[in-house]
């Protein structure tokens, strides 16, 4: 809902520039596109054509031949003649038409495919060029729809358009040309049923075009609510509201259905309606073709030619059905186009300067008057004034309640985010001097969000460093604690990690994700809250193996247990994005209240005294 | 596959049939009519050319007009029929299509609301979401487009065909001859092709799982400075969907152009072979008799007929592809629906009660407000009594054995204690069988061996849902459903008063945060929408449970999200809450089980130390050392 109102925004009276964007991408398909273009239009050429040589064939059977040939003897073996040669003229056409339709259909296939695989491409690599910012904007599964349905929808609007449209309106015009030329006299009646059939049709496809974007709405409001209930059948099935949920859901597809059985019937009436212009165009023809035949005697009018107008008819009036099926489809794909040329204009928020500083000295880690807000226009801090100064090799720990902006803060060493005001100093450079991606090898994050990808599990720890052995990814799954339980699977460190880490718990996922950490061998290493779902004693062995292999990196941990932070170098408590208290576990407990009451609780001292 | 998805037409046609008997027989009827108009203007052109206008230009003399007017009338009044045939089949069809389509969606989601969990367990989401989506919109397919256009041009073929052996046998032998070579070509392209719209529905169901993990997981791949072989794995699955999909188009394209051409050609054979016939005097053989030679209208009837055949087999061709979608989506569908139920054999039942003058447990009507107590009503069938057991949340395992599969034993010789009003607390690793023992409690699964008692009743004889009711469980995951915050925490308790909610968020320590939401208390959540955070989720579904207040609640990791001094906070009121209350804990964190009344130690489904914190401590085993751990390595 909110990326449509943003749409209406962004791209409302941009239609050219929307276009002109989107066909950026066409790029090595532009040859199909044209030749499809050309193919079509030959291949409507001919078959237009085909009904009027029929049609000469038709009158030669009826005994009327159109040119004044002479006679090869018996007026049946004359016919016979001339059937023969418009047999032969109307094969090389089928022929020909033919091969441009294949053709054309082969083209067009290579054409519309091909520019949607670009624009796909071109949309996910923008998207990961994104900086942290740019992703917070779009949530993940707009991000998500505009690579997937909103693709689709413009890959259709391009094939109608480029086949479809071409073969529409050539047929139209020729039609209605051919119909003149056969008959100047009766062919006005297209005049009047073209127009009148194309409004009406017109005139129901903007009327259903609401009513579709509204039922498309409630379609997505039911499935989502299929997956929550999916998601939350434990909880469903707990508090015994499956009869709710039916009810409810046979409420919501019953409105469903009733919006789209609006647009529907609506829409059903399209086609009696394109039988009655048919039949009316064919009754006016018949009735006014026979008088005009008759009282002139066959002058200005014969059966062939009157055979040839009720084929262009229908001819015309089916282009025009089909022209306005394309309009409908391009009207329906004009949201996706502004969706994903929103995406493609985006501009990336982290300014990528031509820095070209490499490597970091050392894992020191200066803050000088660091804020940060993440929109620039408000007045609301995430973080004020932090002044932090951490020596290479220490390691600290942060703490401090949820929303207490730890994990902004360390965002901003990897440059996830740029800060506001001040300077962050890494390894003695600031830190906008770093190429950002030798800056982001070089610092380690396991980020609150644990997540692997499908894969196996040497796929994904290889993520950390390509190069890996064997030996090493063992070493640092073994600190991190995931050797026991990966080597306890049947393949291994060759076992399968399932999309979105499935069949892993929770625990173990933050143990791979510590191991492929370690991986890079990182100057700075950030755990973010990184050892919530694992318990206490294996939280201490990752600490003591994290000093023992990597004893010069500076280690940042978030925690939310004492226990992890308490023999840290120093300890910071945040509060509200402020730093509250810093020093170590002796003098915030004497000192710090936040931190007190949270040693107290976690220790239960509080909780017994209560 | 092929074979077998076939054998799903005739059972998706009997329930689109079924869905609605009269409908279903007017639609067919109003096609029959419909097809009057397409089927008669070609014999009304012939009447015309042969009786109105050879004769009028050959005899100045001859009456034309009246004759002309009365042909032109016969044919308006056919197409009169044919439009109301054709207006209500077409309205007819949507209506039917629209509320198959419902019905179907209906049975779907009843009928998954009463599978049992483990088809949740053993099913990805996304697969079952894809029958709710794609393969849904296949039979909206089938059921609005393709099963009627087919129908119709069946029927206009048939009706064709038929007029055809009504000219002339011969010619309409050329005819069939067409049609089986555009049968051939169809099930060879049309065939090609849909075998490769059902591979690239499959490609396309890959990119987007591609899309959904990279797209979660895009901040992760920026730390790694992945996005060079993020970008080139893309470009892989891009490339192989662009292969696909060209290759199904391909042939997808082609199929009309070929499937007209050959009609085209039939065309001409036509023209020349009823040339040759007419040339050489051949007799013609017509359905209604033999006639010496066939006359030039007659074949100047037929070439149109000809076209409107080919015309119409390619449009029975053209619905090949969604044909073959349909059949597969409704292959899922179908096995969705015959997904066994779960069972629920229990007659042991829930009710509201009293006690009377004697202190005899009295039942009240289920919808009273005036009641003192929950009971179980026993119905005994030997002696044909029932008796009343007040609901206490007394539980107890007794040699309890489990397995997910039949095969692998998951939990071994559980025997445990619950009295009304304990908390009894699980800790072990991942895996160790901690959230398993809450399911068997709550019948998610069914235990292979041993007993469970709920107040001295096998929970076996307990009707679920009233099992379920007693229950209230708060899981780490927690669940919430598009709606308002209040919504939400009246989830379990329909009839609560606001205030009653309120307090109930107070109590999980919800209240504050809710209070600075939008709307408050009416701020609508969706899945994405408003960003709660999962600790305040995990409030909400604590509050949820509070108001639901049921005898026996069920935390597993409720509060893991919840940092240690909200949880405090959470925990101080649940404990208020919980007095009376029979609850177990599942936790990761010491701090939040310590003061419960029993603790169990798990290990690969085994209790191996049980006792309070104080016992378990002096006893120096597991628990010890999970405790102390964190200080044994300093």
């Amino acid at each position: 809902m909110e990326s449509t109102l943003k749409y209406n925004e962004n791209t409302k009276g941009k239609f050219f520039q929307v276009v002109k964007t989107l066909f950026k991408s066409i790029r090595q398909y532009k040859k199909q596109t044209f030749l499809t273009m050309l193919f079509v239009g030959f291949e409507t050429i001919i078959e237009c054509v085909i009904p009027l040589i029929m049609g000469y064939l038709v009158n030669t059977i009826n005994g009327s031949s159109p040119f004044e040939m002479s006679f090869l003897g018996d007026p049946v073996t004359n016919m016979m003649y001339y059937i023969l040669f418009y047999a032969a003229i109307l094969l090389v056409l089928a022929a020909l038409s033919l091969i441009c339709g294949i053709l054309s259909g082969i083209f067009c296939s290579y054409a519309s495919i091909g520019f949607t695989r670009n624009l796909r491409q071109d949309l996910y690599n923008k998207i990961n060029s994104f900086s942290f910012k740019n992703i917070d904007k779009f949530s993940i599964s707009s991000l998500v729809t505009r690579q997937t349905t909103d693709v689709m929808n413009i890959q259709l609007a391009y094939y109608l358009s480029i086949r479809i449209s071409v073969r529409s309106v050539l047929m139209l015009i020729f039609s209605i040309v051919m119909a003149f030329i056969a008959s100047p006299s009766i062919a006005w009646v297209f005049l009047i049923l073209v127009p009148l059939l194309f409004g009406i049709l017109f005139f129901i496809t903007m009327k259903v075009d609401p009513i579709y974007r509204r039922g498309f709405r409630k379609y997505d409001a039911l499935n989502e609510s299929i997956q929550e209930n999916i998601k939350g059948i434990r909880t469903v099935k707990t508090y015994v509201k499956e009869e709710y949920e039916k009810e409810k859901f046979s409420k919501n597809a019953l409105s469903l259905q009733s919006t789209f059985m609006k647009a529907d019937r609506i829409v059903a009436l399209t086609s009696p309606l394109m039988q009655f212009f048919m039949y009316t165009s064919m009754c006016t023809l018949l009735g006014f073709g026979t008088y005009l035949i008759v009282t002139s005697a066959g002058i200005s009018l014969d059966i062939g030619k009157l055979s040839t107008l009720i084929t262009y008819g229908a001819q015309c009036l089916s282009s025009i059905m089909m022209i306005t099926m394309v309009l409908a489809m391009i009207i329906m794909a004009l949201e996706s186009m502004g969706r994903v040329y929103e995406v493609l204009i985006e501009k990336n928020a982290m300014l990528e300067n031509n820095a070209t500083l490499k490597d970091l000295d050392d894992g020191s880690i200066i803050l000088k008057d660091v804020s940060f807000r993440y929109d620039d226009t408000s007045d609301v801090y995430a973080l004020s004034n932090i002044n932090l100064n951490i020596k290479s090799g220490q390691t600290v720990g942060i703490i401090g309640e949820t929303g207490s902006a730890k994990s902004t803060l360390v965002n901003l060493l990897p440059r996830f985010f740029d800060a506001s005001k001040g300077e962050v100093i890494v390894g003695g450079h600031n830190v906008k001097d770093y190429d950002i991606r030798s800056l982001r090898n070089q610092i380690g994050v396991v980020l609150q969000k644990n997540v692997l990808f499908s894969g196996t599990i040497k796929d994904n720890l290889l993520w950390g460093n390509k190069d890996a052995s064997d030996e090493e990814i063992k070493k640092a799954c073994q600190v991190a604690q995931a050797d026991e339980f990966v080597s306890s699977f049947k393949d291994g460190y060759n076992s399968k990690v399932e999309q979105g880490g499935t069949n892993l718990s929770g625990g173990q996922k933050q143990r791979l994700c510590i191991a492929r950490a370690i991986l890079k061998n990182p100057k700075i290493l950030i755990l973010d809250d990184s050892t919530s779902a694992v318990d206490t004693k294996t939280d201490a062995f990752i600490r003591e193996g994290l000093k023992e292999i990597c004893p010069t990196t500076t280690k940042l941990i978030i925690a939310q247990r004492i226990s992890s932070v308490q023999d840290c170098d120093f300890i910071v408590v945040l509060k509200n994005g402020t730093i509250n208290g810093i020093g170590n576990h002796e003098e915030l407990l004497k000192n710090n209240e936040i931190y007190r009451d949270i040693y107290n609780i976690q220790n239960k001292i509080g909780g017994e005294q209560k | 596959m092929k074979i077998k998805n076939i054998n799903v037409l005739p059972r998706l046609i009997k329930d689109i049939f079924l869905s609605d008997k009269k409908k279903f027989i007017l639609a067919v009827l109003c096609v029959l009519f419909s097809g009057v108009g397409v089927v008669i203007a070609p014999f009304m052109l012939q009447n015309i050319i042969d009786g109105v206008i050879t004769p009028a230009i050959k005899d100045p003399t001859f009456e034309w007009l009246p004759l002309l007017i009365s042909n032109i009338l016969i044919l308006i009044s056919c197409y009169v029929v044919a439009l109301i045939g054709s207006f209500s089949y077409t309205q007819l069809t949507t209506m039917l299509g629209n509320n198959f389509m419902r019905k179907t969606r209906n049975r779907m989601f009843s009928h998954m609301q009463d599978l049992p969990i483990k088809y949740f367990d053993t099913h990805t989401h996304g697969d079952i979401m894809s029958t709710y989506t794609n393969d849904i919109d296949s039979i909206r397919q089938f059921a609005a487009n393709s099963l009627p256009v087919m129908f119709n041009s069946l029927f206009i073929s048939i009706v064709c065909f038929t007029m055809m052996l009504f000219y002339s046998v011969w010619l309409a032998l050329i005819g069939v001859f067409g049609v089986v070579i555009m049968f051939f070509v169809t099930k060879y392209i049309g065939g090609t092709s849909s075998k490769n719209y059902i591979k690239q529905q499959a490609t396309i169901g890959k990119i987007e799982g591609v899309i959904e993990e990279n797209m979660n997981g895009l901040k992760v791949i920026k730390s790694f400075c992945h996005e060079d072989a993020s970008i080139k794995q893309f470009e892989g699955i891009n490339k192989e969907l662009f292969e696909v999909s060209t290759t199904a188009n391909k042939f997808g394209n082609i199929l009309m152009p070929i499937l007209g051409n050959i009609g085209n050609i039939l065309y001409i054979l036509i023209a020349i072979i009823g040339g040759i016939l007419i040339s050489f005097n051949v007799m013609n053989v017509r359905l209604i008799g033999i006639e010496e030679s066939i006359s030039a209208g007659i074949l100047v009837a037929f070439l149109p007929m000809i076209r409107q055949l080919s015309y119409n087999i390619s449009e029975v061709a053209n619905q090949v592809n969604s044909i073959a979608l349909a059949l597969g989506g409704s292959k899922r569908i179908y096995e969705l629906l015959d997904e066994k139920v779960e069972e629920d054999n229990g007659y042991v039942k829930l009710v509201k009660a009293k006690y009377d003058e004697n202190h005899n447990i009295v039942e009240v009507d289920y919808n009273s407000k005036d009641f003192d107590l929950w009971a179980w009503k026993h119905p005994h069938s030997a002696t044909n009594s029932v008796t009343y057991q007040k609901l206490e949340g007394d539980i107890r395992m007794f040699g309890v054995d489990f397995s997910y599969d039949n095969k692998n034993i998951v939990l071994h010789d559980i025997t445990l204690y619950a009295y009304p009003g304990q908390k009894v607390a699980f800790v072990g690793a991942t895996g160790a069988g901690k959230t398993t023992i809450t399911n068997l409690l709550n019948r998610f699964y069914d235990i292979a061996d041993g007993k469970i008692r709920y107040d001295g009743i096998n929970i076996n004889k307990i009707c679920k849902k009233d099992l379920r009711r007693s229950i209230g469980m708060v899981l780490q995951d927690t669940s919430l459903f598009s709606g308002t915050v209040m919504d939400n925490i009246k989830y379990g308790k329909q009839d609560a008063t606001d205030e009653e909610a309120i307090a109930a968020a107070k109590l999980a320590n919800a209240h504050d945060f809710i209070t600075r939401l939008p709307q408050g208390y009416n701020t609508y959540l969706t899945n994405d929408g408003i960003n709660l955070s999962q600790g305040q989720r995990q409030l909400l579904s604590i509050a949820r449970c509070a108001l639901a207040n049921c005898p026996v609640m069920i935390l597993d990791e409720a509060t893991s999200s919840i940092d240690t001094r909200t949880e405090r906070l959470v925990s101080d009121g649940m404990d208020n809450l919980m007095k009376g209350h029979t609850v177990f804990v599942i936790a990761h964190r010491l701090s939040t089980i310590q003061n419960s009344d029993v603790i169990m130690v798990l290990d690969h489904g085994r209790i191996i130390e049980r006792g309070s914190h104080e016992e378990l401590i002096a006893k120096k085993g597991v628990y010890y050392q999970l405790y102390t751990g964190a200080f044994e390595l300093e």
